[in-house]
């Protein structure tokens, strides 16, 4: 299912207890900056992918092993929660 | 904290559902068939798509699409199983046996990562896509392969969970040393047993 | 792998509901009882899990249909094929509990502060959040010229129809309506193209803030005819739905 990040406000606010809807993520592959909640979302799959809209590279993945959240968030460059 | 129970909610597909078949541990059967993506669906024209076994950088081999259609085919049915949890039973695919593909070149390796259009990688032991266990699966229910299941062509491997089932797959590299692909590298399991409910990695 | 495991917060909420109220044929209203609620604001969502007997859990995302200060309420349309959508529909009375996770999302919002005019453009039951924001608009008493435009297969299926219609006067609400139209229909019909936003959408350079939620292919569609109508990106925010 292809969403945006609006659709992972909920994961995100579980994980690191703060709305990240907003904050500013920069791509590390082609340096698009755009808010969380105007990226582009896979989920449903074995994990939450979350891509940038620009360039499709990977931003980060969220998966859920064994109970536990494992976010991976090396596709960013920057991740600013107060722009 | 436990979670209260909705009154009168309840899965869609229910246990009394199920055919009589076994099932892996953790699964529940499916009527529908969901599509579960990491990325945007690629759409490769045939006449630019090609399937390579590559080596080292290089190409050793590769097929056109005519050229793949030329292959001897089968048709087969079998069940399959999303580390998601859903198991969708009996599914018929049409597709190319790996062997036939894998066969036409020299090689050594152990290991192969599938790769896919779109970046997707995936990796198996060189004996799981060989012996009737993996086939490069163009149709589907006796349809050409649509684009949100891997059309036009992905790889069959049903007794490893799914994801190992490469959508738009368009080669294989063979390794000597095992290398994980995309899933494995974030938390799943290096192989994938549905049967041993290897489904993440330690398990 | 570069990642680090996080443990997971206790952070759902146990709701009652409260009341039901069917809105359309598919749709219904469901208002709930969540003591401890903080508060939201209109555009926001939030996530619902329901459990069954045997342990299993769904989680879904929906849009908050009241506005800041109202008691909570969301709006869900059934899906024939979901899980989680034929339950809230048909079978969830009052008295029943859920859990709650929210108000999530602070990108999505707006508030008189935020300014305008605002150019709201829904597609099926994206029309909720923008509901809300209507809502929290009149409430509020702002003066921030408003206009909505709600793509809606048929006449029937439009939500809320008695209450986008008193907004007469105050801000404009037109539908498009896509599948049929009713016998003397003087409204738009078909998809949401340039010549009806050439209609309905302010020009630019009035600086424009739109909302645009709906089902993907339809946000993208519009998002791209409005930054083709030289509204900047900064200024176009868009809400995705999807099914079950």
């Amino acid at each position: 299912m292809t969403l945006d990040g609006n659709a992972i406000g909920g994961l995100l606010l579980e994980i690191f207890a703060t709305d990240l809807t907003s904050a500013e993520t920069t791509c590390a592959v082609c340096g698009a900056v755009r808010p969380v909640a105007e990226t582009t979302v896979y989920l449903r799959g074995p994990g939450t992918v979350v891509r940038c809209r620009s360039c499709t590279s990977v931003l980060m993945v969220i998966t859920r092993v064994r109970g536990r959240n494992c976010v991976d968030l090396s596709g960013l460059e920057a991740l600013d929660v107060r722009p | 904290m436990t979670s209260p129970v909705s009154r009168g909610f309840h899965r869609l597909s229910r246990p009394g559902d199920a055919q009589a078949a076994k099932l892996p541990p953790g699964q529940h059967v499916t009527t529908d068939f969901p599509v579960l993506s990491a990325g945007p669906t690629p759409h490769t024209p045939l006449r630019e798509w090609s399937f390579s076994i590559r080596r080292g950088g290089r190409t050793l081999r590769a097929w056109t699409w005519p050229e793949l259609m030329d292959l001897p085919a089968e048709t087969v049915t079998v069940d399959i199983h999303c580390v998601t949890r859903w198991s969708k039973l009996g599914t018929v695919w049409r597709g190319v046996p790996v062997p036939a593909l894998l066969d036409q070149v020299t090689h050594d390796a152990q290991y192969v990562l599938a790769f896919s259009d779109g970046g997707y990688t995936t990796n198996l032991p060189v004996q799981d896509v060989t012996g009737g266990q993996a086939w490069l699966a163009f149709d589907y229910d006796g349809q050409p392969l649509p684009p949100e299941h891997g059309g036009p062509a992905r790889l069959l491997v049903p007794h490893l969970y799914f994801w190992k089932s490469a959508k738009w797959v368009r080669g294989i590299e063979l390794l000597d040393h095992d290398q994980p692909g995309f899933w494995e590298s974030y938390g799943y399991n290096n192989y994938g047993d549905p049967w041993r409910e290897q489904r993440y990695a330690g398990d | 792998m570069a990642g680090t495991a996080v443990r997971g917060r206790l952070i759902w909420q146990v709701a009652t509901v409260a009341t039901v109220t069917d809105e359309t044929d598919a749709v219904r209203t469901i208002a709930l009882d969540l003591p401890g609620w903080p508060g939201h604001h209109a555009g926001q969502h939030l996530d619902v899990r329901l459990t069954a007997e045997d342990g299993y859990s769904a989680e879904r995302s929906y849009s908050i249909a009241s506005a800041d200060g109202e008691p909570v309420a969301i709006t869900v349309e059934r899906l024939d094929d979901g899980e989680v959508s034929p339950y809230l529909t048909q079978e969830l009375r009052p008295g029943d509990q859920m859990e709650i996770r929210g108000p999530i999302g602070n990108w999505f919002t707006w508030g008189p502060h935020d300014g305008g005019p605002l150019l709201l453009i829904a597609g099926g039951s994206g029309v909720v959040p923008l509901r809300a924001i209507l809502r929290h608009r009149q409430r509020s008493g702002s003066k921030v010229p408003a206009r909505l435009l709600y793509s809606s297969r048929s006449l029937e299926d439009v939500i809320y129809r008695k209450e986008l219609d008193q907004y007469r006067g105050s801000a404009e609400v037109r539908y498009t309506l896509t599948r049929r139209q009713p016998p003397g229909w003087g409204g738009f019909s078909g998809r949401v193209d340039d010549a009806m936003l050439a209609r309905i959408a302010w020009p630019a350079s009035q600086r424009p803030l739109a909302f645009i939620c709906g089902p993907t292919p339809f946000v993208e569609a519009v998002a791209e005819l409005l930054v083709a109508r030289h509204y900047p990106e900064s200024r176009v925010k868009t809400e995705r739905f999807g099914g079950a």
